[in-house]
């Protein structure tokens, strides 16, 4: 905001190498803005009064405490900002960030594979209570859906705001055809995913020409009116009241209820097991486990050809593309198509395990939840969206109690990773292909790159 | 040099409007075949836009371009085919004048990607590409020995794992035109290939542009404003100003012809020219070219 302000005024009162005056009016001014800022948002709260109306209360002590964090908040930063000697930043650069990033560089495939054995071994460990692999169960929803995502913002480089509503389309798909047709989740799984993916590429279609924000907005818009439709169409959808009753999953035929459905047998009865919920709530876990890993190895394949070469492509040089005789309508739409697709299980994998959707899940907040775990993770980096999943979604549902500052910590941590991380947390690519891997000549290191 | 080289684009009457302002004013000119044909003119001529109505990137106003390729013996008619087609169907490559490469992707990756549609036909709806069929590895393998060429040819070998963005000017022009070769073009559009290169790269550049006539058998197409590249190495120039062909020749006859001197030059026909660029204009015919 006011960087300059030090270094344009003629020194006042000095201390040392801080300029105290500059300071003391850096820190008033940014005192006022959030003064102001925090005057709805704090000090004035609504709260359902005793006659059932909504009545004013004023809260002006917490208003106070936050002006003051301002203030402090913003000495301490100038204080660290013109520190000349410690330079926090750059050490900060070079003994944590670097290190940390190259580590996970140098070790992607083992820090992958282990992940994967923990998150194997995870329900059965003593830590697998029903609580804590649900809520594993939810991180895993929401790095299927970043996963995903990821390759139409990462890799194909096409802001999609949007994302939610083939989220919407899978779980829909998979509720009404399971309630229509009667047909199982393993059936419908997939045709939720090709429903998912036409979803995308009617989606693609009106935005083919549009690029950014422009993109962005339209793609919002897109998210909206499924939602909008699922809201309406009462007769299909049930409106607002949505769908209850979705059959739950089956493993092999085996059912985890308390009692089987005529003619089925239950997973504790053929194991002659005592009955237990955890069963179930494990065997979710598995599942969608099992669908993210599948989604990971897709992209993972998929990068190294063609299809996934040409979205990376787009992304850097539409124009580029078109010189080489690529035809950007392909790609784009397969991107989208392909992206959506994997929306398409993680829904139908919601609807099953919820066993009941209404258009409440599908806002644009989820959108913007899901295109902030990439974006913060860094986007095309697959482990990063593991990790920024886990601080949006795992500590806030962990926290509850901190329900309230949930957004002002998203809002913070937002800015704190643009700031010092304006790529992500862990932005770097891998090139698909290393010519000094194929052909074994040496001089061909990356590392002597300018 | 080929003298007998077969007719492959020829232009009629190309008009190209931006509103009020005409950027190409009945522009006609042939290319043959196994030849190096410069468009050259001051700042603003209308030289990129000839190469983005030829290359599908405008719909010229006004005109036709007809490419005939060599290879399939077939006729295109560029000014109505889609933007990519141009390069799909019809095999025209190019570069820009300020370069486009896929910076985040390596040198070879850059040079993988131009070869797409080889590729997407043989990976099957990435079918193959997935399970790794032979059909799909052996195409990719092609695809790394033709990229491994023209590393070789311009000499990115030893930096074929870099990423694009990170290699110098000189090496990014030369990666954009392997890139454009990689497409296998018939005709090959080079806008301002040496600028920015010092003297010793734009030399390089010449023995580069003259074996990609001669070995690979291709026409040219170069828009440049380094005489000592113009001179030294093309077949046929034509020159435009204010969107108007104003000569159109051999190097000989251009260097020497009036129109061209005034627009290079401005108004003043009766001044002498300054010695030095008397001079520059007398020696680049032989300076280019040992
Ligand atoms: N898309 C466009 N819209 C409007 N005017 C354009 C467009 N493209 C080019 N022009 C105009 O057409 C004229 C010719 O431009 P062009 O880029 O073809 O010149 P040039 O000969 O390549 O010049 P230079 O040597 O500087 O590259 C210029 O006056 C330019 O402003
Ligand atoms: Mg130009």
């Amino acid at each position: 905001m006011a960087d300059t302000v030090i270094d344009t005024k003629k020194p006042g009162l000095m201390v040392g190498w801080l300029d105290l005056g500059a300071m003391l009016k850096e820190c008033v001014i940014t005192a006022l803005l959030s003064a102001v800022l925090f005057l709805p948002f704090i000090a004035l709260h609504a709260d359902t009064g005793g006659s059932g109306g909504l009545v004013i209360e004023t809260r002006w002590d917490s208003w106070a405490w936050f002006v003051l964090a301002a203030f402090v908040g913003r000495a301490l930063l100038v204080v660290w900002r013109e520190n000349p000697s410690s330079r926090t930043r750059d050490m900060l650069a070079k003994t944590v960030v670097t290190p940390v990033g190259g580590f996970f560089r140098k070790n992607m495939v083992a820090i992958g594979l282990v992940a994967l054995v923990l998150a194997v071994l995870f329900p059965i460990s003593p830590f697998g209570n029903r609580y804590s692999v649900d809520v594993a169960t939810t991180w895993m929803i929401y790095i299927m859906l970043g996963w995903g995502l990821n390759i139409v913002v990462g890799l194909a480089g096409l802001l999609d705001l949007g994302y939610v509503a083939f989220y919407a389309v899978g779980a829909y798909s998979y509720a009404l055809l399971s309630q229509t047709f009667g047909w199982s989740f393993w059936v419908c799984l997939p045709l939720a995913g090709v429903f998912a993916a036409f979803f995308g590429v009617i989606l693609g279609f009106p935005v083919l020409r549009l690029r950014g924000d422009y993109l962005a907005i339209v793609t919002l818009g897109f998210g909206e009116i499924i939602r909008v439709i699922l809201l309406n169409w009462y007769n299909v959808t049930n409106g607002p009241d949505g769908i209850s009753g979705i059959e739950r999953p089956t493993l092999f035929g085996l059912e985890f209820g308390r009692n089987a459905a005529e003619g089925g047998t239950t997973f504790h009865d053929f194991f002659g097991l005592e009955y237990s919920t955890m069963y179930r709530v494990v065997f979710l876990f598995y599942l969608i486990l099992a669908l993210a890993v599948l989604t990971n190895l897709f992209t993972q394949r998929i990068r190294k050809l063609p299809v996934g070469r040409a979205w990376e492509a787009l992304r850097e040089d539409e124009i580029a593309c078109r010189s080489l005789g690529m035809n950007p309508t392909n790609i784009k739409l397969s991107a989208f198509a392909l992206g959506a697709m994997f929306g398409g299980f993680a829904g139908s994998f919601f609807a099953t395990r919820q066993g009941f959707i209404s258009p409440e899940s599908f806002t644009f907040i989820e959108s913007a939840v899901i295109l902030a775990i990439v974006v913060l993770g860094g986007m095309g980096s697959q482990i990063g969206v593991v990790i920024a999943a886990f601080f949006l979604i795992v500590l806030p549902e962990m926290a509850r109690e901190f329900e309230q500052y949930r957004m002002l910590v998203f809002g913070a941590a937002m800015v704190a990773v643009m700031v010092w991380r304006p790529r992500g947390l862990l932005s770097y690519r891998d090139p698909t292909i290393l010519f000094s891997k194929i052909t074994g000549r040496k001089s061909t290191g990356r590392e002597h790159q300018a | 040099m080929s003298t007998t080289a077969e007719m492959l684009l020829t232009v009629e009457h190309l008009t190209m409007r931006f509103g009020g302002l005409v950027a190409i004013d009945d522009l006609s000119f042939e290319a043959r075949n196994r030849e190096i044909t410069s468009i050259i003119g001051p700042n603003g001529a209308g030289k990129t836009t000839v190469f983005n109505c030829l290359t599908g990137f405008y719909k010229p106003t006004v005109g036709r371009l007809i490419l005939n390729h060599p290879k399939s013996g077939n006729t295109y008619f560029l000014e109505r085919m889609e933007g990519f087609k141009v390069a799909q169907v019809a095999h025209v490559g190019r570069t820009f004048q300020n370069i486009r490469l896929f910076g985040q992707m390596s040198v070879l990756e850059n040079l993988i990607v131009a070869q797409h549609n080889v590729l997407m036909k043989a990976s099957k709806f990435s079918i193959a590409g997935l399970l790794r069929l032979p059909v799909y590895m052996r195409a990719e393998r092609e695809a790394i020995d033709l990229a491994t060429y023209w590393m070789d040819k311009v000499g990115l070998t030893d930096k074929a794992d870099w990423d694009s963005q990170n290699l110098p000017y000189g090496d990014q022009r030369r990666l954009e035109i392997a890139r454009a070769m990689c497409t296998r073009p018939v005709m090959l559009c080079l806008d301002e290939p040496a600028a920015g290169l010092n003297p010793r790269e734009s030399l390089e550049l010449n023995d580069l542009l003259v074996s990609i006539r001669d070995d690979h058998g291709i026409g040219l197409l170069l828009i440049e404003h380094d005489m000592s590249v113009v001179m030294g190495i093309s077949d046929h120039i034509v020159v435009l100003d204010h969107g108007r062909k104003i000569a159109d020749g051999d190097p000989a006859a251009v260097r020497e012809d009036p129109a061209v001197i005034k627009a290079y030059l401005g108004e003043e026909e009766d001044e002498e020219l300054p010695p030095e660029v008397a001079q520059d204009l007398a020696t680049s015919g032989t300076g280019g070219k040992p």
